[in-house]
């Protein structure tokens, strides 16, 4: 009832009305069918249906799925307090049907979730969802203003009222390469909107890091990345993934995180006040120091949500068995997945490894569960293709053959990155800089970080902090000794640098091939669509020519990423030519990139980790 | 409504026996029937009468007859201090306290409630703030002489005050009653015999031409002039500003209470700015006339001080503000005096100089006469009250009531936590008939005014639209009570004193959307701040709505807490006001409706008017007193 008296004043006072010349009751029907489309109808027998089912099918697919349960009595708490937003993080369909699942185990209320209009084309299933909370949206609808203001009402009016919390998903969309998105924020200042315009005292926001031992979409996660397209969300194509249901996905783990205040959370940054002077009824844009904000609360979220994130030892595996393509043995592969879990931990990294085990022991496990990416023999084990292919293929199939298989391993190593992230990039500052001045590495650290800052959750702005942080993580493992105006890598240190270094290698060389081809490849009318295709072509003959190792040059997403830096730091821009956006490549200002990258060359820095991997045998 | 017919009446009992119900008969014909509340609620004046006299003889309480009493003061210039207390709110002989068995009763004879025990406020108290009888934090008792700095005197300035024939006085205890108003840290600072820097001398013009030798002496001698009305303010806006080196005299304004003229054809009354509220009311009402302007504080505030602060009456809805019921005002400043030229009711010449003066806290000089309108007394008056499940509908019937811009004289609607701390004085037998929940209803006092039939069908119309919002009307006299606490109100903040209970009122204007938001924003900002900065036990934090205008309305908030294992409460009080103030700003309100700026909230003026504005005010203070004579740091 109330949002009635809300949509009717979006429909008197947004500007569509007399923007499109159409008249009120237009706009009022149509926006009554895009509330039609969109709203949720929770239906409690649906509900207990859906849990029955799902019940049935988690207890098929995982071995068991673990809750903080501290946290959902702080989540309890919260509830009573003030409107709640859940923002879980997003790498699986699983994550919102075990969201709603859990809180209906632990009684709490089942919350509204804004989920993606391609759930809705899933007749039956799209129905349940909505009887089960879920509210639709369409994926982008950037320039419908009333879609834009009936879905905010629809959301704030929930808020407002309170009586279900909110879920979404800050990242926007299920990360296919399990990193964290560079998170969206239109539907957090939605959220936090209320609270600006004093509709509410306060709002919870609470983070979730739900993460899997075995992800369901692995395979399909990387065959997207190398150009396979994914098949329309179709109640059939769920069907089809009953054949999913036989396999072992080991376990899911599922942390809710402290509750963040928005009030807290905006204390000295937003002045509530700007909002005094229009109607709240109208929508308004968030201006510059709000969006600022948001953007780097956004951020924040994001990094609590990894922080949270629980990682299982084949993390650790995946990251070795990613740095040595050539297999290892499992002696030296126990040794090091050790040596690796001690540096985690001392990092921070929230491991979950079994008490009381040996550590060859938790590696067959482990191995055990993903085996479908590996080929054990003779005590060596190596990434490979199982399911070899039944017809003799390509050079161009084994090719993708075996990325499906690196990618499918990167997306494990991809979940440990946030722990190892900004020492590296300190590591392969130190490198490139070739300087001990502190100035040097910090610029090239900085540079790094810019570079970067597509690929991985590095807050804007944090720079100084960031690389503060990474010093002081080496110092404390005896890596680095940081002086006033130097910083000196110990003797003991090396073996540790070029580990980092070599885990944000693929990254540098995905970077450096997709400046190789913008400078070398490209002609004049290279139009945005046919970007990724061109890429991964240039990055397979370069693999098929024996110049490139590095299978994650393939990935969309890597390419993606080096784009929108290159755009971000002018080297390329964008022209609308007709309806065609088209690339301009600065090919001077690319090519100087890539020299900055290649300071940290593929090779010498290749050397220096097998070297280094020598002192390291040594020193183990 | 007769109330001997109305079933409502004969149904209820009367627990608490306060009053009897037949001396609420508000049904006699004209003047007799005039039952204003304030007559039966206050006193007698004790300031310069009307006449002149050295004698005057108060009638009181006419329509109750209680009691008639002859009361013969001598005229004195300290008069004031003689009667009120030195550190606590109004008169000495009127306070609260809780006797032998623990019952609270409040003392004196002025008011109706004086002389009666209230056996349900001690739960309330003990009940609300977790205080113990046994608990106490007496004051000092009386003031400490040695405490008080020896007057800064500029010698000449004094000497030249004396030759042109002006009262001065340098007493320690004049001058540390004009060193302060009613904010909490002031009285509390006063209770603990703490005296900060007080006014060097006193002097008491008695005409608008002392007051232009007094501005021009100053002038001459640079002292530095803060002029004192009738000492309520509640904005630290009459403590001498620390950093001030100069010999400050406070301009005390008292002797000049007379009212000048009455123009009866055009309905104006010409009126020194230092008369008391009370005294003009009651001096008007003996000539049939009314201003009708009455703020809270009208027993004690002066006409110059509500001219200097943009005061607001609790009837504006009928008589206006204070900015509509001037017609005329003089001011003495250090560059002359300011005035119009006309009594014309309304001029299109440039921006209204009476803009500058209105609401300029004492910064320009001193306001000395001032032209109001009057009205003839209304024929007719009547309470009323009515119950609102809860103060979400209370608020869309007050919105409605402002919609259709039919107001009774007064509207105020208080919540819940503070419908409970009235409880002691309302009878609000009759709710569990209602089926109210006692954990959310409120209440709506209303006051009507007119000619009888004109006030009948309002007050009707009024019910009618309550009725829509599910409020149920609860007779005349929990109206009447509700009123009576504005008064009292004060005096319970010594009472809590008495017993480790700090507390004050706040007030801002906010628009209507955002009322209900902003009342619950900042009760639960004073709940956490107090939690946060180790009150012990949950604080008072109410709210209610006061005035009704077409755009927005009026808040005010009660809060109060029990201090008791705080080393510095008067600290925490301020740090927790200082956010709710913060948290009123960021929920659309505005930094004072009607209490002024003073030097409390100054730090949020160029917020609140823009850099410019604020220039543009600065730029006026600077021309009309270059030297700062008028140096009480307000405003600005």
């Amino acid at each position: 009832i109330c949002f009635e008296n809300s949509m009717q004043n979006i429909v008197h006072n947004s500007d569509v009305s007399s923007e499109s010349g159409d008249s009120t009751e237009c706009v009022a029907e149509e926006a009554s069918l895009i509330l039609d489309e969109m709203a949720h109808r929770l239906q409690l027998s649906t509900v207990r249906f859906f849990v029955f089912t799902l019940s049935k099918a988690f207890k098929r697919l995982f071995r068991s799925v673990c809750v903080n349960e501290e946290g959902i009595q702080r989540l309890q708490q919260a509830v009573q307090e003030h409107p709640v937003v859940l923002l879980p993080s997003h790498r699986s369909y699983m994550d919102f049907l075990m969201m709603s699942y859990l809180l209906y185990m632990y009684d709490l209320p089942l919350p509204v979730i804004a989920a993606g209009m391609d759930f809705m084309s899933m007749k039956f299933v799209g129905e349940m969802l909505r009887m089960s909370g879920a509210f639709f949206i369409r994926r982008s609808f950037g320039g419908d203003k009333l879609y834009w203001a009936v879905f905010s009402e629809y959301v704030k009016t929930m808020l407002r009222n309170g009586y279900a919390p909110i879920e979404f998903f800050l990242e926007g969309t299920r990360s296919r390469t399990c990193k964290s998105l560079t998170p969206k924020t239109g539907l957090l200042n939605i959220v936090m909107e209320p609270f600006f315009k004093g509709e509410l005292f306060d709002v919870n926001l609470v983070p979730v890091s739900i993460s899997y031992e075995r992800i369901l979409e692995e395979s399909l996660y990387a065959r997207e990345l190398l150009g396979i397209p994914k098949p329309k969300e179709s109640t059939s194509g769920l069907l089809k993934a009953r054949r999913v249901l036989s396999e072992d996905y080991g376990s899911m783990y599922v942390y809710f995180g402290h509750p963040v205040s928005v009030r807290s959370l905006t204390e000295g940054k937003i002045t509530r006040s700007q909002y005094n002077l229009l109607p709240r009824c109208i929508p308004q844009k968030p201006s510059a120091d709000t969006h600022e904000f948001l953007n780097d609360a956004a951020f924040r979220l994001v990094r609590i949500q990894e922080e949270n994130m629980v990682l299982k030892p084949w993390v650790l595996i995946a990251t070795l068995l990613l740095q040595n393509p050539d297999g290892m043995d499992l002696s030296s592969l126990a040794e090091q997945t050790d040596w690796l879990r001690h540096l985690a931990l001392a990092f921070g990294a929230y491991l979950d490894w079994p008490d009381h085990e040996a550590c060859s022991e938790v590696i067959s496990c482990s191995l055990a569960l993903h085996r479908h990416l590996l080929s054990v023999s003779a005590g060596h084990v190596q990434l490979s293709v199982t399911d070899a292919p039944q017809v003799e293929s390509t050079p161009e199939e084994a090719v993708f053959h075996q990325a499906v298989v690196v990618l499918s391993c990167a997306s494990y190593r991809n979940q440990i990155l946030h722990v190892f992230l900004r020492p590296a990039l300190l590591a392969v500052a130190m490198q490139s800089a070739n300087s001990n001045r502190k100035d040097d590495v910090y610029n090239c650290f900085n540079f790094l970080r810019n570079m970067f800052s597509n690929e991985f959750i590095l807050c804007p702005g944090d720079s100084v902090q960031d690389f503060e942080e990474a010093c002081y993580l080496l110092m404390k493992r005896g890596v680095l000794q940081v002086l006033e105006h130097e910083i000196v890598m110990s003797a003991s240190g090396h073996s540790t640098l070029a580990f980092l270094s070599s885990v944000l290698d693929p990254f540098l060389q995905g970077y450096q091939v997709v400046s190789r081809y913008l400078c070398e490849e490209t002609n004049e009318n290279l139009t945005e669509k046919e970007f990724i295709p061109a890429v991964r072509n240039f990055a397979l003959k370069l693999i098929l020519a024996g110049r490139l190792k590095c299978y994650e040059a393939l990935s969309s997403d890597l390419q993606k990423n080096a784009l929108a830096a290159f755009l971000r730091l002018k080297a390329v821009r964008k022209v609308k030519v007709g309806d065609q956006v088209t690339l301009k490549v600065n090919k001077i200002a690319v090519n100087s990139l890539e020299d900055t990258l290649g300071k940290s060359d593929v090779t010498s820095h290749q050397n220096s980790w097998c070297s280094s991997m020598a002192m390291f045998e040594i020193a183990i | 409504m007769n109330t001997e017919n109305d079933p409502f009446f004969q149904t209820k009992t009367f627990s608490h026996g306060i009053i009897s119900l037949n001396s609420f008969a508000l049904n006699k014909p004209a003047l007799i029937s005039y039952c204003c509340f304030i007559r039966q609620a206050m006193p007698c004046s004790h300031y310069t009468p009307f006449s002149h006299s050295k004698k005057y003889i108060a009638e009181q309480d006419r329509a109750g007859g209680r009691f008639n009493k002859e009361l013969t003061y001598s005229r004195s210039l300290s008069l004031r201090q003689e009667i009120m207390k030195w550190n606590g709110w109004g008169y000495s002989d009127s306070r609260f306290l809780f006797n032998k068995k623990g019952q609270a009763e409040f003392t004196g004879k002025r008011y109706r409630l004086s002389g009666l025990i209230l056996p349900s406020l001690k739960d309330w108290f003990e009940g609300t703030f977790g205080a113990n009888l046994q608990h106490r934090s007496p004051a000092t008792p009386s003031l400490n002489l040695s405490a008080v700095a020896p007057p800064n005197l500029n010698q000449p300035f004094v000497e030249d005050l004396k030759a042109a024939g002006l009262t001065v006085s340098h007493d320690p205890e004049d001058r540390v009653f004009r060193a302060h108003g009613h904010c909490l840290h002031e009285v509390f600072a006063l209770r603990e015999g703490r005296i900060g820097r007080v006014p060097d001398t006193v002097v008491w013009p008695s005409c608008h031409s002392d007051v232009e030798k007094i501005v021009e002496l100053a002038c001459e001698h640079n002292v530095c002039l803060i002029p004192y009305g009738g000492g309520t303010s509640v904005s630290s806006a009459l403590e001498c500003p620390r950093e001030e080196s100069r010999s400050i005299v406070s301009l005390d304004t008292s002797q000049m209470s007379r009212i000048l003229w009455i123009d009866e054809k055009n309905l104006t009354a010409h009126v020194e700015a230092g008369i008391i509220g009370q005294d003009l009311e009651r001096q008007l009402n003996e000539r049939g006339f009314c201003t009708g302007h009455e703020p809270d504080s009208m027993e004690f505030s002066s006409l110059g001080g509500w001219v200097a602060t943009r005061a607001s009456g609790m009837k504006k809805n009928i008589y206006g503000n204070i900015e509509d019921l001037v017609v005329h005002i003089k001011m003495v400043t250090p560059r002359g005096v300011i005035e119009k030229s006309c009594l014309g009711p309304r001029m299109s010449t440039g921006p209204d100089i009476h803009h500058f003066i209105l609401g300029s806290e004492g910064t320009l000089g001193v306001v000395t006469e001032v032209t109001l309108k009057i009205r003839p007394i209304p024929e007719y008056q009547k309470y009323g009250s009515v119950v609102f499940p809860n103060f979400q509908q209370g608020v869309a019937c007050l919105r409605e009531v402002a919609r259709q811009r039919c107001a009774p004289a007064s509207i105020r609607l208080m919540d819940n936590e503070q419908f409970q701390f009235g409880e002691f004085c309302f009878f609000l037998i009759l709710l569990s008939f209602f089926c109210f929940d006692p954990q959310h209803l409120c209440v709506a006092t209303l006051l009507f005014e007119g000619d009888r039939g004109k006030v009948l069908q309002h007050e009707k119309q009024v019910y009618d639209i309550a009725a829509k919002f599910g409020g149920l009307a609860a007779g005349e006299d929990n109206g009447q009570r509700g009123y009576m606490l504005t008064f009292v109100i004060a005096y319970l903040r010594d009472l809590g004193m008495d017993y480790y209970v700090i507390g004050e009122s706040f007030e801002t204007s906010v628009p209507w959307d955002r009322v209900l938001d902003l009342c619950r924003n900042v009760k639960e900002r004073i709940v956490r701040e107090c939690k946060e900065r180790g009150v012990q036990f949950p604080p008072l934090s109410t709210s209610r709505v006061t005035q009704t205008y077409d755009a927005g309305a009026c808040v005010y908030f009660y809060f109060a807490f029990n201090y008791r294992g705080l080393s510095d409460p008067v600290h925490v009080y301020e740090q927790v006001e200082h956010a709710a103030r913060e948290e009123i700003l960021a929920n659309g309100g505005s930094l004072s409706h009607h209490h002024g700026v003073g030097k409390l909230r100054k730090e949020w003026m160029k917020e609140s008017v823009s850099g410019v504005g604020l220039g543009m005010l600065k730029s006026v203070k600077e021309y009309v007193d270059p030297q700062n004579i008028f140096g009480n740091r307000n405003l600005l």
